[in-house]
């Protein structure tokens, strides 16, 4: 995919155990070769023993942890999957109101030879990259993008399927004089009157309002490592603790893993990651979520226009807990 | 006693004195303007509706007299005021969230940050949203997500016109994701109403911020401001920190927000009533198109010549 394998895998502080094991391994392959001594069985075991320890790993991540997998720069972003997923894809461009925000990519494409609009935010691939993507921080124009394709693509029946990673919305001056707030608010209310199907995954970060401007669908999808969030752990430490070095409560208080979204009724689906996280195959992440969307839209292929905008209304009606007393 | 003495008896039980004035301002008698500095007598202060009368300086109002200031009087039904807020994350940062909950309940004697109701405004009926920055700053959970969107079904339902009146921080952090969903819950209501080719209105009072400003706040056929509130998506901090470099004074302030489009006018306070009855009149259903013709009979002339 997008990355060159002669890159050195980036890692984070929980992987350090594990990326020791794995240099002894090979270490021990080596002097065994020079010395030509057989010890494939002993290899063989650590080769387990690594394996064991990735898994128990990725298993038990705080959310602090898994934000950090969620924000990994070698972590498969929109165009990576656009690109394993499609038969065909051609990306479009513009708000038609004098802006490209590259923060926001869509386009039309082809999947399983059906016609289908996708869109989402993307994040660079190195320092350059990110600096003209904006780390994923769309602008209105941004956002006034995806609305503009997403009504194309409501005109000729297309699917629409948006992909979502970004820390939030961009917020910059620039964005406050082009009205950030009203473009994503203006999406919000929209996506609900679009009659085509709508499937929404989180693939890495879900950041806030950023995230939910092209966030209402009849589907909403997340990797295991994904996080959504109502404001980033730091901010919020920020804000409640008055330190920002509380994140990693924040971060647990919040809520912001996928198996917690589920429970709180705001999920569908958790799609799974290979072991180690997308970034560690993003091929086989692109397989799982090719055939979680191919499996959702024959499900709502089955719905008349109507019933899907019932439906995706009353989904969004339904989320909320409080308390009903009588009186 | 001589001047000179009560001089010397001031001095002498010296704070007294401003303490006094103090506790007067406390008891509610005076009013300090946190703009101007003016005292000035509540009772008039309160009819000039919180607004003050040396600098024009809109003062904080709550729900209770909000609603006094638009709705005609004993026409107001307050709706929903058994929903309750509960803490479904277990929520805990330096206090725990039930905790703050029931200590903001027992101070406000409110029961979340929005009051909702249906009244009259010079005699139209309305579905009206008053949002309360006491409670919690006006944050949006559940509670105020299912009161303003029922507000909203029930004015689809019953073919009125809807204002809600933000005052709010952003979406409550405490109840995490379901808070961020009342946003896309809310602006669903809206398209449906809107779709009835019904009115809405949003009043943007100071500060309107965050999450709101990112639905329903921005969503309105018609958006009010009152004077210099701020009204912005992040916040004035974050902004700072994002640019490294000073603002510009008037940034995310009501006039602000009107010279770049996004507000249609600021209507003072003490206009407000008026400005939205005149609104929601200039708004009313059209009459029957048969109605329109018979009053047009110029027009009806003509296309018969041009079909002719």
């Amino acid at each position: 995919m997008a990355h060159s394998p002669d890159r050195r895998p980036i890692l984070l502080d929980f992987e350090k155990p594990l990326a020791e094991l794995e240099s002894r391994i090979i270490q021990i392959r080596e002097l065994a070769e020079e010395n030509e001594v057989d010890v494939s069985g002993e290899i063989r075991q650590l080769e387990e023993r690594a394996l064991q320890l990735r898994q128990e790993i990725f298993s038990s991540l705080s959310p602090l942890q898994r934000m950090q997998v969620a924000r990994h720069p070698r972590r498969p972003s929109t165009l990576d999957y656009i690109q394993a997923i499609c038969d065909e894809w051609m990306e479009l461009h513009g708000d038609r109101g004098g802006h490209d925000d590259p923060a926001v990519v869509g386009g039309v494409a082809s999947i399983n030879g059906r016609a289908v609009l996708m869109l989402g935010q993307q994040k660079g691939r190195d320092t350059k990259d990110n600096i003209t993507r904006n780390f994923g921080m769309a602008s209105p124009g941004g956002y006034r993008k995806a609305m503009r394709l997403m009504e194309h693509a409501d005109r000729f029946h297309m699917p629409i399927l948006t992909f979502i990673d970004t820390p939030g919305a961009y917020p910059g001056m620039s964005a406050e004089e082009l009205g950030q707030g009203e473009a994503i608010a203006y999406n919000l209310r929209e996506m609900f009157r679009l009659d085509v199907p709508i499937i929404c995954t989180v693939v890495g970060e879900g950041g806030s309002g950023g995230a939910l401007g092209i966030g209402v669908g009849d589907r909403l999808l997340m990797f295991e490592h994904s996080v959504y969030t109502v404001a980033t752990p730091e901010a919020c430490a920020a804000i409640l603790w008055k330190d920002s070095a509380k994140a990693n409560q924040a971060a647990e208080a919040l809520k912001i893993t996928a198996a917690d979204l589920k429970n709180l009724g705001i999920l569908d689906e958790i799609l799974a990651e290979p072991i180690g996280g997308a970034h560690s195959d993003p091929l086989k992440a692109a397989e799982t979520l090719k055939e979680a969307i191919l499996r959702n839209l024959a499900e709502l292929d089955q719905l008349t226009n109507q019933q899907r905008r019932e439906l995706r209304y009353q989904k969004f009606r339904s989320i909320g807990v409080f308390a009903e007393t009588t009186v | 006693m001589s001047l000179f003495d009560w001089f010397a008896n001031r001095q002498k039980s010296g704070p007294a004195t401003p303490e006094g004035q103090e506790r007067e301002i406390a008891d509610g008698l005076w009013t300090k303007c946190e703009a101007c500095g003016a005292l000035t007598y509540t009772k008039d202060l309160r009819s000039n509706q919180m607004v003050c009368l040396e600098c024009d300086h809109h003062m904080r109002v709550y729900s209770d007299q909000r609603i006094s200031q638009l709705i005609d009087a004993n026409t107001w039904v307050a709706i929903d005021e058994n929903l309750h807020p509960v803490d479904p994350l277990k929520f805990r940062d330096r206090k725990s969230y039930s905790d703050r909950i029931r200590e903001t309940q027992e101070k406000t004697r409110l029961t979340d940050a929005v009051q909702t109701g249906i009244g009259q405004i010079e005699s139209l009926p309305l579905a009206l949203g008053v949002m309360d920055f006491r409670f919690m700053g006006g944050s949006m959970g559940s509670v105020v997500g299912e009161k303003l969107t029922r507000l909203i079904e029930r004015a689809t339902q019953q073919h009125i016109p809807v204002v809600i009146v933000c005052a709010s921080g952003g979406a409550r952090m405490q109840e995490g994701m379901l808070s961020l969903m009342q946003m896309a819950k809310i602006s669903g209501a809206l398209e449906r109403h809107q779709s009835h080719r019904l009115l809405y209105i949003p009043v943007l009072t100071h500060p309107t911020t965050g999450g709101v400003t990112a639905s329903f706040a921005m969503l309105g056929d018609i958006i009010l401001a009152e004077p210099k509130a701020t009204i912005g998506f992040a916040g004035r901090r974050v902004v700072e920190q994002t640019l490294r470099e000073k603002l510009p004074e008037d940034f995310q302030t009501s006039e602000y927000l009107l010279q770049h489009g996004f507000v249609d006018a600021i209507v003072p306070r003490t206009q407000l009533k008026r400005s939205l009855a005149q609104l929601i009149r200039l708004h009313q259903p059209a009459a029957p198109s048969s109605h329109l013709v018979s009053s047009f009979p110029a027009i009806k002339a003509l296309s018969k010549t041009a079909l002719d």
